[in-house]
């Protein structure tokens, strides 16, 4: 059975092979490239399936993940190896991303429906697929690096997809920049990391003396003092986190990113990429908790804490249905990033997967509306939605409950599992945060549900709504199973009944090594309790009087606290007041000293230059050199004429001689050649008997 | 028992004969026949040695069934050649086919 790991190379090729026919072969035949796109990542899909059920069913593959090399590059000592790694949290990640990738892929045949660069945005989402896969499989940084940095480009290809929009051509640049800071770390980080181990392949990386090496070695920098290198490289590595989760403060790409096309945001912005950087910390996990008690996780949790709250603030007063999705995400991220922070290995691997399901599902959801709603998406000019789209509806309640945290449904369990981790572990400053970001998040969820979905139409667009074609509805169906189901796989072993039926399987499969954490039903009861409240509040609000046309929101009424959540703690403008206008004044003092100094520098040698050349040629090219050129031109005048007369007398003798020579010959032998084959035979027979006389007379 | 130089004798006699018709003959396919003697006189020659001076090793014998082969598969391209002469110039006298001549 484990011999079927060895398919795990092919999973992110297909993609790959897709994205290369249909750019260069069937750009022109959209149909094809779509389904092309469709079946290849379902290929992988398969194969995913396979090696995630194969890694099911090995014992101890924690302790010997399956890996796969090749040398990259054999130069000198430094052979690099290249390769695919399988182990339990790769497996359950192969699960999760090929799935959503297919769904979406399905979805977007008719979201994309209608575009007049349908053919390319199949390219484009096959790439990106190429890139999550890949970095998925990946056994060591640098090839996770590649892949990342391939799921960078693709993003800002698609966040910029309808580029005739100039916001979304902005849009696709500010994620590009924003993410390429982090990145820039995450570079630095690798760099410091090989050059103190000689290694980025995880198995090395992350064992126990490379570990401990890391943690005993330390490095003195100007502003922090002597620190363990551990915790530089495991900060410098959650740089590139914190750009591509988009954590705070470099969060600001992922809501402006909404300008994508919807599956895009499902796949890249709430599923997959984003959840890469998450990703990558779980996978770093030990590197981050090298060092006992350091401040590496401090920071890390910090951040984590800080944007799930932050973030949930800013959704409250946002109006696109999107946008309110897209800082859902952000603080979902730093939901998982805390726990991370905390040592909550399992929970936060556990949310990273559920909440990859309910946040795509929430996208197509929204995606689904937005298409009804012929391209409205301000929620204020929806309302009533309910009826005329039933499926839509009804999935979007699926997510919405798995969000909020209402049990059963996934986000509950996963959501949960942080909260006590976080309480059983005395963090109740990071608990409590955690709680507050739980209540907001259930009432902006609500807030929407409400002013979307229920009361009256508040436009034109809103009252003609209609339900979405199946190859969208049908995607939505199944993750809106996996959003109700997915987290019984991971109900605390201690929870009464359930936990014992179920056994926890998905600790187990990832988490075997570390504790689980024991069921506290006060955290437990009171997350319920927020959760509902949330929701409730937001039917107070919104639900009992449903808001009428040209109504304004009621949150209105918190005056300027609104207002400074409506612009989003005016971050970006804060950026722009600060980073971008420094940038941009920096620009134009380089331009201007490039005018007035180094353009008269050069002005000035130019002058100069001519000025010297003048008299060069006045007084010395003129009299002297030339003089010497004419007599040096004449002399030679002088000897070619000499060789002239030598080459008509001798050397045009001699060639003429030897084609006299030529002819003669030639007319001589042409006699031979009578064209009668009897004729050469007779010759070759006498020149036989000849040879035979000559050896039998000498020898 | 014939001595082997009476196998010699007779296959150079027929190698000699072959070789006149291929010289002096003007009809193709006269030449063709007379090639055909003289392939026939080495396999004599090659059945000879074998019986006399390398018995029971077959490899005379294997040759000569070779030969065989490419005297039939010579014959076929050398008529085929003919054909294709006689229908182009109305000719098989070779001493009408002399395109080489320098």
């Amino acid at each position: 059975m484990e011999s079927l790991f060895k398919l795990t190379w092919l999973i992110p090729v297909f993609p790959l092979l897709a994205f290369g026919a249909i750019v260069l072969y069937v750009r022109r035949w959209k149909r094809v490239a779509s389904w092309l796109a469709v079946a290849a990542i379902a290929v992988s899909f398969v194969l995913s399936q396979i090696v995630f059920w194969v890694a099911v069913g090995t014992p101890h593959l924690g302790e010997h993940p399956f890996e796969e090399l090749v040398r990259w590059l054999p130069t000198g000592h430094s052979a690099f190896e290249m390769g695919v790694m399988v182990d339990p949290l790769t497996a359950v990640m192969l699960f999760m991303v090929p799935l959503l990738c297919t769904l979406i892929f399905i979805y977007a045949l008719g979201y994309m429906e209608g575009d007049p660069r349908y053919a390319r945005f199949f390219a484009y989402v096959s790439l990106f697929a190429t890139g999550m896969l890949g970095l998925v499989v990946a056994n060591n940084l640098l090839m996770l690096f590649i892949f990342w940095e391939i799921m960078g480009l693709c993003s800002y290809l698609l966040i910029g997809f309808w580029f005739e929009k100039p916001s979304a051509m902005r849009a696709g640049l500010k994620a590009f920049l924003t993410t390429r800071v982090g990145d820039a770390f995450f570079l630095l980080g690798l760099l410091y990391l090989y050059s103190q181990t000689g290694t980025l392949a995880f198995r090395e990386v992350l064992s126990e003396e490379t570990l401990q090496h890391l943690a005993n070695l330390s490095v003195t920098l100007p502003v922090f003092g002597t620190v363990p290198v551990a915790t530089v490289i495991a900060l410098l590595i959650f740089g590139g986190t914190v750009g591509k989760s988009a954590q705070f403060p470099l969060h600001v790409w992922l809501p402006d990113a909404m300008e994508g096309p919807t599956p895009v945001s499902a796949l890249i912005h709430a599923a997959t990429m984003v959840s890469a950087g998450v990703y990558l910390v779980v996978r770093m996990f030990p590197l981050f908790h090298a060092v006992p008690h350091g401040t590496a996780p401090e920071v890390v949790a910090t951040i984590g804490a800080f944007t799930a709250l932050f973030a949930c603030t800013i959704a409250v007063a946002q109006n696109d249905i999107k946008r309110v999705l897209a800082y859902s995400t952000i603080s979902q991220l730093g939901y998982m990033i805390m726990a991370l922070g905390l040592g909550a290995y399992v929970a936060g691997a556990f949310h990273l997967i559920t909440h990859a399901f309910f946040k795509a599902l929430l996208f197509l959801g929204s995606g689904s509306v937005i298409v009804g709603a012929h391209h409205e998406q301000d929620m204020m000019e929806m309302g009533g939605l309910r009826g005329r789209m039933k499926i839509t509806f009804w999935t979007y309640i699926a997510g919405t409950l798995a969000l909020a945290g209402i049990p059963p449904f996934a986000g509950f369990w996963s959501k949960d599992e942080i909260l006590a981790d976080a309480f059983n572990h005395g963090h109740y400053l990071a608990w409590a945060v955690g709680s507050l970001a739980a209540f907001l998040t259930a009432f902006y969820m609500g807030r929407q549900i409400f002013l979307v979905f229920f009361g009256h139409p508040r436009s034109h667009h809103a009252e003609h709504a209609k339900e979405s074609p199946r190859t969208m509805t049908y995607p939505l169906l199944v993750l809106a199973a996996f959003a109700a189901l997915l987290g019984f796989v991971g109900v605390p072993e201690d929870f009464p009944i359930l936990g014992h039926l179920l056994g926890n399987p998905f600790h187990r499969f990832v988490g075997h090594e570390y504790a689980a954490t024991p069921v506290n039903p006060l955290v437990m009861g009171l997350s319920i309790l927020l959760a509902c409240a949330g929701l409730g509040v937001g039917y107070l609000i919104y639900g009992r009087k449903p808001l009428e046309e040209g109504q304004p929101d009621p949150l209105t009424r918190l005056g300027v606290v609104y207002v400074v959540l409506k612009n989003k703690y005016g971050i970006d403008e804060l950026y722009q007041a600060t980073f971008v206008w420094l940038t941009i004044r920096l620009a134009d003092l380089f331009a201007l000293f490039d005018r007035e100094v180094i353009d008269r520098i050069v002005n000035a040698v130019a002058r100069g230059t001519a000025i010297v050349s003048d008299g060069l040629f006045r007084f010395v090219d003129a009299p002297v050199i030339d003089g010497l050129v004419n007599l040096v031109g004449r002399a030679g005048a002088w000897l070619a004429d000499l060789w002239g007369r030598f080459d008509l007398r001798v050397v045009d003798g001699i060639v003429n001689g030897v084609g006299a020579a030529a002819q003669t010959f030639g007319r001589w032998f042409r006699q031979v050649q009578t064209g009668r084959v009897q004729n050469y035979i007779l010759l070759a027979s006498v020149n036989v008997v000849v040879i035979l006389a000559i050896m039998y007379l000498v020898l | 028992m014939i001595p082997l130089t009476w196998y010699l004798v007779l296959s150079a006699v027929l190698f000699c004969i072959g070789l006149y018709g291929v010289l002096a003959r003007r009809n193709a396919i006269a030449i063709l026949m007379g090639a055909e003697l003289m392939l026939n006189s080495a396999n004599i020659n090659l059945a000879a040695f074998e019986r006399y001076l390398a018995a029971g090793s077959l490899a005379g014998q294997v040759f000569v069934i070779f030969n065989v082969a490419v005297a039939a598969a010579e014959a076929a391209v050398g008529l085929a050649l003919i054909l294709a002469i006689y229908r182009s110039r109305d000719t098989v006298s070779v001493e009408e086919v002399d395109l080489l001549k320098g």
